[in-house]
This record gives C-alpha cells, sequence and structure tokens, in this order.
C-alpha cells in the first residue's frame, strides 16, 4: 500500500490497524490509511465493503450502536480520537458528517444553520449570527436561492438544496474535516454537479472524505482514492493512479466494470 | 491540537455536560416514580387484604334446647352473645329444624366471631367493641379458646350486612356472566366488523365513516356507555335492571372498538403475498380470509379480544348506572337476575364504614387483580409465542 | 311468557333448525350429485350454509320485525304467534333453498353474497352504537332543557337540585325554593382535578418515553414499558380505593403537617392518583412519536456536535410534538371522563375555589349521583345525569377529534 509519498503534504488523519465488529461479525479487518489535509479522499468499493462503515468511524458515529467495537487507533492531528479521555461530542465539532439522504432539522432555513452555533456558542444571536447564516450558506453556494426565504421551512426545499443546507449547516460549526457518506446518491445529476462543484471549492478550507458508490464521481473530485473489498483496504493512491493504473486485479475489476 | 479532550474544558463546555447528565436523570427518576408507586400501591393494598384471608374463631359451648328453635340467642351463654357472629347464630333454628334429633345436647365448638371482634383481635382497638367485651375476648385469648382460621367463606358466600360473613362468590358468579355475554356478543361482532373494514370495505364515504366512529367510540367515557346501557337497553328495550344480560350488552358495546382495532392491526400484519397465493389458486375472497388470513391472525385477535376482555372485567362505572351494584347475597342463577360484579362489589363495600368491610374491600381488590394481571401476562405471553415475524 | 323465556325459545328453536337445515341441504346436493352424475358448482358445505341461510335468515328477520313493532308501539303479537310465524317462515325458506339446489347452482356465490351482508351488518352496529349513545344522551337532555334552560345550567354557579322532585310533583308553583342547576361549580371541579392529574401525567410520562426511546438498552425497554403498562391495567375503582383510603389521609396529614387545612374529599388525592392512571398513555403514545422521528435527524445532530440531551430537546421533540400534543389531549379527555376515582375520593359537594385542598366535585360524580339516587327517571334531577353526559361527550369528541387531526399531520410529515 503505498501511503509513503507526499511526504510534503501533513497527514490530517492517520489511521493505523483499525479493526471493527458489529457484534461477533468483523467489518473492517486492520486497515492502515493516511488522510492528507486539505485534499479530497474517496472512498469507493462494492456495497457491503465497509466505505460507510469506516467513515463513521472518523467522527465516532459509529459509538451509536451499541454492538459495536472498535481497536487500533486513528490520529486526528496526532491525537488518538478513541482514547479514552476524548469527549465525542466535541470530537465531532472537528469532524463533521454530511449524510446519504438530506436530513434537514424540521425548523426554518436560518435555524437549521444557527442550531449548532448557537449551542457551541460560537456567536452571539443577532447580527453576528445573522453573518454567520449568511457566510456558512455563500459558502455552500445556496445563499443566493435561499436569501429571500430564510425563515421557511428547510424541509420545503428541492432535494439537491436541502443537502447543500445540510453542508452549510456543518460548514457554520467550522469543522477542519469535513465527511460525506454518499452525499449525491438521493440527488439528480444536475444537483449532484452542483454538489461537486462546491467540494472542489470546499477543500481549500477542509480536508474532505467522500463515499460514494459512483466511480466517476469518485475521479471528478477526488486527489486520493481509496477501494475497500469485503473489509479490507484493497488499494489507496492518488485518485489518477488508482484510475488509469491500479496495482491490485481487484482494484482494475473493479473500476473496468468487471465486477461490482 | 488536542482540544476535543476531557481535559482542560472551558465552563460553558461543562456546564452543557452537566444539563446532559441532567437530562438523563429527570428520565430515570419519572421512571423510578412510576415504578416506585407500584412498589407502594401494591404493598398498601396487599397490606391491607392479607387481614381478611383470616377469621378469628372462639371456643363456646352450645345448648342445642328447645328454645333455640324460637330464640337462637339463647344457644349460647349471654355473655358471650356480642361476641359470636349473629349471622351464625341465626342459622340455628333450622339447623334444629333439620336434625331434631340435636335438641337437648350441647357441644364445645368453634364458632366465628363477630366482626367487631374479629378486628379487635387483628389488632384495630376499640372498633365499636365495647371494653366489657373486649376484657370477655381478652381473657378468652388467655385460654386458649381464641383461634384465627383460613377464611373459605370470603370465597363461598356472597355479600352480607354482616362484615365477617360477605364473601365474593355472588359477585364472580355475576362477573362470570356478564363477561361471557360481553365475549358472546362483542367478540364475533368485533371481529366481524374488523374482518369486513380489512378485507371487504371499498374505500367509500361509508367505510371511512365507520373507521372514524370505531375511533372516536374508543375515546368515549365508559361512564357514557352507562348512559346509553340505562337509556337503551333499560328503559327503551326493557332488559331487567341489574341484570348481568344489561351489563353484559353494555359492556360488550364498550369493548368492541377495542377488539376491532386490535383485529384490524393482527389482520393487517398478514402479509398480501398469503392472500395472493390463495386467489391465485382459485380461492374466493371469503375462502382466503377463513382458510389463509385468519389463522394467521388468529393470536392477535385472540390477545386484543383477552385485553378488551380484561378491560371490561374492572370496569365499574357503567355497571354502576345500569344498577349493579345491588346488595346480592346469592349467586344469580341466570342473565336476568339482579347481578353485580366484582369491581361494584367492590366499590359498594369501600362505602361501608366498618373496618370488616374495608379490609374485605382490599381482599376483593386483590382477587380483582390476581385475575386481571393474569389475563394480561396471558395476552403477552400469547402475543410474543404465537406471533409470527413477517 | 317473559321475554327472557320468548328469547330463550326462540334461540333455542332456531340454533338446532339452522344445523338441522345445514345437514337436510348438503344431503340433498350429494344425493342430486349421485343422481345426476354431475359434478356440483360447489363444495356440498356451501349447499349446506344456503340451506342455513334461508332457514334462519327468515326467521331471524321476521322476529326483528315484530321486536321493532313492540318497541315502538306499533302493534303486539302474542310470543307464541311470533313464534309459530318466525320458524313458519324459516322452514319455508328452507323449502325454497332445496328447490333450488341443483349440480350447477352456484351455492358458493349465494353463500358469500349473505355472509358479506353479515360482515357488513356488523360494521354497522359501531355506528348503531354511536348513535345510540348520542340520540339517549341529547334525548333525555331536551327532557332536562325543558324545564332548565341552558343558559343557566352553563352559566349558572349555584347546584341546589333537591328540591327538584317537587317540580315533578306538580307542584313547582309553590312556596318552594327553584332547584338550581349551575354547572360551573362541577366544571371547575372536573378542570380542576384533570389539571393536577396532566401535571402529574404529562412530567413522569414524557420523561419515561424519553428515556425508554432514547436511552434505554432494548432489553431495559422490554421490561420497562409492560411495567408501566400494568399502571393501565388496574381498574379504576382500585385507584379509587387507594386514593380514598391511602392518599387523602395521607394529603390531609402532610397539610396539617405544614399548618394547612384540608378536606378528606380534597381534590389532591384524586388528581394525584388520577395522573398517575394516565402515566402509561402518555408514556406509550409518546414513545411511539418519538421512535417515529428518523434516525436521520438525529445523527444531523449528534454530528454537529451536540449532546444527547440537546439532540433530544432541540431536534427529536419539537418534531415529536404534534404526536406528544395528541397523546396529552387523549389523556384529558380521559381524565374528564374517568370516574371512579372521583366518586369514591373527590367530594359530592359542588365547589368553586382554587383550593385543591378542598373537597370538590366533577361531572363524572354527579351524573352517577343523580342515577343512583333515589329520585324519579323524570326528574329534573335524574335528567340532570344526561345532560351533563351531553357535555362530557361533547368535550371528549372535541378532544379526540382534534387530536386525530393532530396526528395525521404528525404521519404526513414523516412518510
Amino acid at each position: 500500500m503505498s501511503t509513503e509519498k507526499n511526504n510534503q503534504l501533513e497527514n490530517k488523519i492517520t489511521v493505523r490497524d483499525l479493526k471493527l465488529w458489529y457484534g461477533d461479525f468483523q467489518a473492517l479487518n486492520g486497515l492502515d490509511l493516511d488522510i492528507l489535509e486539505g485534499k479530497v479522499t474517496a472512498f469507493i468499493g462494492p456495497s457491503g465493503c465497509g466505505k460507510s462503515t469506516f467513515l463513521r468511524t472518523l467522527n465516532r458515529m459509529n459509538d451509536r450502536i451499541p454492538s459495536c467495537r472498535v481497536e487500533g487507533e486513528i490520529l486526528l492531528d496526532g491525537t488518538d480520537i478513541y482514547a479514552p479521555e476524548v469527549d465525542v461530542v466535541q470530537l465531532r465539532t472537528h469532524v463533521g458528517m454530511v449524510f446519504q439522504k438530506p436530513n434537514p432539522f424540521p425548523k426554518s432555513i436560518y435555524e437549521n444553520i444557527a442550531y449548532a452555533p448557537r449551542i457551541h456558542s460560537l456567536v452571539n444571536d443577532g447580527p453576528e449570527m445573522d453573518e454567520l447564516v449568511e457566510t456558512s450558506l455563500r459558502k455552500a453556494s445556496i445563499w443566493n436561492e435561499v436569501k429571500d426565504k430564510l425563515q421557511q421551512p428547510g424541509t420545503a426545499l428541492s432535494g439537491g438544496q436541502q443537502q447543500r443546507l445540510c453542508i452549510a449547516r456543518t460548514i457554520a460549526v467550522q469543522p477542519d474535516v469535513i465527511l460525506m457518506d454518499e452525499p449525491c446518491s438521493a440527488l439528480d445529476p444536475i444537483a449532484t454537479a452542483k454538489i461537486e462543484e462546491l467540494m472542489d471549492e470546499l477543500k481549500q478550507e477542509y480536508t474532505i472524505v467522500i463515499v460514494t458508490h459512483n466511480m466517476q464521481q469518485a475521479a471528478r473530485v477526488s486527489d486520493y482514492t481509496a477501494y475497500f473489498y469485503l473489509g479490507d483496504l484493497i488499494e489507496f493512491a492518488d485518485t489518477h493512479t488508482i484510475f488509469t493504473a491500479p496495482t491490485h486485479q481487484k482494484t482494475e475489476d473493479y473500476i473496468t466494470g468487471r465486477f461490482g | 491540537m488536542s482540544n476535543f479532550m476531557n481535559t482542560g474544558k472551558n465552563p460553558r463546555q461543562k456546564q452543557r455536560e452537566r444539563a446532559d447528565t441532567r437530562f438523563r436523570l429527570y428520565g430515570l427518576t419519572a421512571l423510578g416514580l412510576a415504578m416506585a408507586f407500584l412498589v407502594f400501591f401494591f404493598i398498601d393494598i396487599i397490606g391491607q387484604a392479607i387481614p381478611a384471608f383470616h377469621v378469628t374463631e372462639v371456643k363456646v359451648t352450645v345448648h342445642y334446647s328447645d328454645a333455640v328453635k324460637s330464640n337462637y340467642n339463647k344457644a349460647i351463654d349471654h355473655k358471650l352473645r356480642r361476641i359470636v357472629s349473629r349471622g351464625w347464630l341465626r342459622a340455628l333454628p333450622a339447623q334444629l329444624k333439620a336434625h331434631p334429633d340435636m335438641i337437648g345436647t350441647s357441644a364445645e365448638l368453634w364458632v366465628p366471631t363477630d366482626s367487631r371482634v374479629d378486628q379487635y383481635i387483628k389488632g384495630h382497638d376499640g372498633n365499636g367493641l365495647k371494653p366489657k367485651y373486649q376484657h370477655i375476648v381478652d381473657a378468652m385469648q388467655k385460654d386458649g379458646r381464641v383461634r384465627q382460621v383460613f377464611n373459605t367463606g370470603f370465597f363461598t358466600s356472597g355479600d352480607s350486612k354482616l362484615p365477617e360473613q360477605a364473601g365474593i362468590l355472588a359477585a364472580a358468579v355475576g362477573s362470570v356472566f356478564t363477561l361471557l355475554l360481553t365475549m358472546l356478543v362483542a367478540v364475533p361482532i368485533g371481529v366481524m366488523t374488523a374482518i369486513y373494514l380489512e378485507e371487504f370495505a371499498e374505500d367509500s364515504k361509508l367505510t371511512r365513516l365507520i373507521e372514524v366512529n370505531i375511533n372516536n367510540l374508543a375515546a368515549i367515557p365508559s361512564i357514557l356507555y352507562g348512559l346509553l346501557g340505562l337509556a337503551i337497553f333499560i328503559n327503551f328495550m326493557g332488559v331487567p335492571r341489574s341484570s348481568a344480560l344489561a351489563g353484559g350488552l353494555t359492556l360488550a358495546l364498550m369493548t368492541l372498538p377495542i377488539i376491532i382495532i386490535a383485529t384490524r392491526a393482527a389482520l393487517r400484519a398478514v402479509p398480501e403475498s398469503i392472500r395472493e397465493a390463495a386467489y391465485g389458486l382459485g380461492a374466493s375472497s371469503l375462502q382466503t380470509v377463513w382458510h389463509h388470513v385468519l389463522p394467521l391472525a388468529m393470536p392477535g385477535i385472540l390477545t386484543g379480544s383477552i385485553i378488551g376482555l380484561a378491560q371490561a372485567m374492572g370496569e365499574t362505572a357503567p355497571l354502576i348506572i345500569i344498577g349493579m351494584m345491588a346488595y346480592i347475597p346469592e349467586p344469580p342463577t341466570s342473565i336476568l337476575d339482579a347481578a353485580t360484579v366484582l369491581p361494584a362489589q367492590v366499590y359498594t363495600w369501600s362505602t361501608e364504614s366498618l373496618h370488616g368491610y374495608t379490609e374485605r374491600t382490599a381482599a376483593g381488590i386483590l382477587v380483582l387483580l390476581t385475575v386481571l394481571l393474569s389475563l394480561n401476562a396471558i395476552a403477552v405471553t400469547l402475543r410474543n409465542r404465537m406471533q409470527q415475524h413477517w | 311468557m317473559t321475554t327472557a323465556d320468548l328469547f330463550l325459545w326462540f334461540f333455542g328453536g332456531l340454533i338446532p333448525l339452522s344445523v338441522m337445515a345445514f345437514w337436510i341441504a348438503r344431503g340433498k346436493a350429494l344425493s342430486v350429485e349421485s343422481k345426476t352424475n354431475a359434478r356440483l358448482h360447489s363444495r356440498p358445505g356451501f349447499y349446506g350454509l344456503y340451506g342455513l341461510t334461508w332457514m334462519a335468515l327468515p326467521a331471524l328477520v321476521a322476529s326483528l320485525l315484530f321486536s321493532v313493532a313492540h318497541l315502538f308501539r306499533l302493534f303486539d303479537v302474542p310470543p307464541t304467534m311470533l313464534l309459530a310465524t318466525a320458524f313458519g317462515l324459516g322452514s319455508g325458506g328452507l323449502w325454497f333453498a332445496l328447490s333450488q339446489i341443483k349440480a350447477d347452482f352456484r351455492a358458493r356465490q349465494a353463500v358469500e353474497k349473505v355472509m358479506r351482508g353479515l360482515l357488513l351488518t356488523a360494521a354497522g352496529i359501531s355506528i348503531l352504537t354511536t348513535v345510540g349513545i348520542v340520540l339517549s344522551v341529547i334525548f333525555e337532555s331536551i327532557q332536562f332543557f325543558k324545564v332548565i334552560s341552558f343558559w343557566d345550567f352553563i352559566t349558572g354557579t349555584q347546584w341546589q337540585p333537591d328540591t327538584a322532585f317537587l317540580i315533578g310533583a306538580g307542584r313547582a308553583d309553590e312556596n318552594v325554593a327553584p332547584p338550581l342547576f349551575g354547572s360551573v361549580p362541577i366544571f371547575a371541579g372536573t378542570l380542576m382535578i384533570t389539571l393536577i392529574a396532566m401535571l402529574v401525567a404529562v412530567p413522569i410520562g414524557l420523561f419515561s418515553a424519553i428515556y425508554m426511546s432514547e436511552y434505554a438498552s432494548h432489553t431495559a425497554r422490554g421490561r420497562l414499558k409492560p411495567m408501566l403498562e400494568i399502571l393501565a391495567g388496574i381498574p379504576t375503582v382500585v385507584y379509587g380505593f387507594f386514593a380514598a383510603i391511602t392518599i387523602s389521609p395521607l394529603v390531609v396529614d402532610i397539610a396539617h403537617a405544614m399548618g394547612l387545612e384540608a378536606d378528606y374529599t380534597n381534590a389532591l388525592a384524586p388528581g394525584l392518583i388520577m395522573g398517575v392512571m394516565i402515566i402509561p398513555f402518555i408514556s406509550s403514545l409518546s414513545d411511539d412519536v418519538i421512535r417515529a422521528v428518523p434516525e436521520s435527524l438525529r445523527d444531523g445532530s449528534l454530528a454537529l456536535g451536540t449532546t444527547k440531551a440537546e439532540t433530544i430537546r432541540h431536534i427529536v421533540l419539537p418534531a415529536a410534538m404534534p404526536g406528544i400534543v395528541a397523546a396529552c389531549l387523549l389523556a384529558v379527555s380521559r381524565a374528564i371522563g374517568e370516574t371512579m376515582i372521583v366518586v369514591m375520593a373527590a367530594g359530592l359537594r359542588p365547589n368553586l375555589t382554587a383550593n385543591p385542598l378542598e373537597g370538590m366535585t366533577t361531572v363524572t360524580v354527579k351524573i352517577v349521583e343523580a342515577l343512583t339516587g333515589d329520585q324519579e327517571f323524570d326528574s329534573a334531577f335524574t335528567l340532570s345525569a344526561f345532560a351533563l353526559g351531553l357535555v362530557l361527550l361533547t368535550a371528549t369528541l372535541i378532544l379526540n377529534i382534534i387530536s386525530t387531526i393532530v396526528v395525521r399531520k404528525f404521519r404526513q410529515q414523516y412518510e
């Protein structure tokens, strides 16, 4: 596994020998992987390969599943996020997440954005909050579409707009890393294109990890790509290499559509 | 950069963490309060009920003289007349008439006591028992002439104006009559209604009206069913007041929505594929329902019916309205006889001031609760054991 | 012959006759099959049922007609004649059915048509029940409002019905104080006790539901829920006894210890116990709606770095609020219609006060009092029960309809 190159770039997340079980079933069999700061890293692989499970370990969303058990280490900026003294709630303000299905809260667009910053006391209500809401929506390229209807419910937006609202909501907490779990799988091609465009802008500020079942998307948006198969990381390299000259036969089979 | 660690948190974060813990504690407290109530409730009721399962007897000499035939008081020493149960004394003349050979003899017998003595022995001082009798009882107790035996009379006799003779038999029989009627009326009609709505009804105005109606019926207070029973069954149709028939019909109407709702849920849980399979083999809609859907829905239907009947069994308010709280010393023999039911018996006893009735109220409650909780337990077990998951 | 005997004779005769009809018709069908050597259109049992239907249905319809005629006092027939007519018609029906039975006769279709009709009739009984309740309450209420003005009933603050029987005795004009049926103090008592009950039930029920759906493990939940539901399975007469014998004296003692005066028929004891009774209604309905809130909303909120409590308070509860409100409305309608607890533990005297330590009375108590009293059924005092019943019915139906609408809105939101 060629993870040694690009030494000039900094590791944002370092994963070492990560194993994960659901009850007796082992879903991840010892992964090693480096996610680089300011880059888009894509996880691809057939369904059930563990890519989404792995993504959810990065902000410990899998803590919500009672039977789930994790071994190994995941370092975020050099600190193990599975260390006992870690506060999961605070961790998630550093590692945000966008989900497969847009899940805006049943509140107004404004409140969708303001909810988390208010809880974290990032800014005060009033003009400061207005400004934060506006910047977040602008960064998520949705400001122009919603600026006149901030008080309308977020659930009334179209699917693509909802997903960008969810991205804006994540940005408002000012995380370092944004995890995206198949963010476009519920969207139409036009909405998908908008989100992909957005990702390109966002990587200036954030480290992005995206799970996708769509290989063209991985090829289009990511700098690095990891191919997972049955709980193993088969191959991890820069996206160009993966799609033009994969080292593994399995990867080749998958990306050429012979399998999966 | 490690500001997601537990150490070195700012006050705001600590405050949020405490709020999180507090919120969880509220939930635990709420559940704890509910459970504490349950425990307190059962301990209190059982504590009050247990004494009623024992009654006091005294050993006295009974003289079967000829005079007893006309004045039963003469059978025992006049000092003891207020000690033994008047109900027992009253039965003597009849006993003598049946066995004339006993006249002239006398016997040492264990005899039930008056309720006041019973209560005095059980530690409720001065419950209407005069001090002079208290002394007599004390003396008898020293001689070993007082004992406590299991209160079989509580299960074998009906209501009585004498607390020591009051039992639940008449009410229990009344409950059985009433519930049988309720079951016979409510279960078939309820199941048929549910079958119609789930399996046959088209989505018409009539169907929707029936559905809204059933939901409303389920929410109507039980006492209004009593008003219905009084106005329609008793005043209009002339069903005898206080009868198990009136009670059974009233409770049947009350139970109907519960059974309909449960049966519909059970029918809905049977997958469509089973129906399609039956239709595919050329079965008619009725055959499909009768041979395939109903058997599969049976556990759910049974569970719903048992729960509905348990609810009917504990119901009091509508039955009071239609007069089923009358004084019933003898078990009814037909559904047209005046009858009472267990909860109504509990209610009538609770209005009596003598403590002998209070403990019988609690004992009646204990019997009622035992039956009801067993019924519910059966229903739950049935649901867990037999229900298939599709 | 009494009505009861008539019933006995009728069903005692009809059931064996119907069974007979089944076997005769089935036998006829089988013999037709063997004689003509043609295959029967339907299974033999259907021919049996066809015969049974033609036996029982005419008899039932005839007897029903006679009963209705009797009830509305149109005409009366002696019981023997009723029985003879009914069974005669039944036999005629059977004879007709037998004449119909041929190999190609579609018995199954005929029977199924009748069965459908029966099912529809059963479904109709629920409507008849509602109509019955509404009619019986309205009809008797009209009698009441003929004597007492509706306005006085709804707005009056004095409830003194003791002289009502004098009106019935034709002495209304004499020099007696007129009975007063001002129900405001009764409504006030009902509302007070309902309020106390809700103050107990809403927090405990809601927080129990939150704990069970959000915190408790699957097994813990499986044990806790049935325990809570025991509370709903305890008969109200038992709660009433408990409130009157155990809680009321306790309330009085505690009040005395704090230097307050309290009646033994105080509103607090029945209110508290009613609250306990209602806990499972609120908790299980709230539990359902809380669990219906999609998991993705919780994920979305937690991923923003909020604590579990913050997620529940700001996201889950607001989303579940319509369902919770509906649950509370149903609980209120349960509380105002609850009878035994207040009959046994609350007072009889209408009392317009805001002090829950004083005795108060409720609508249901007054209904029971009026109908178990010894006054004539036609007296205004007895009829007042139906007027109060009408108020109760209206209030329950309105609460139920509102909660149904709210729940439907909630369901639409997440489907």
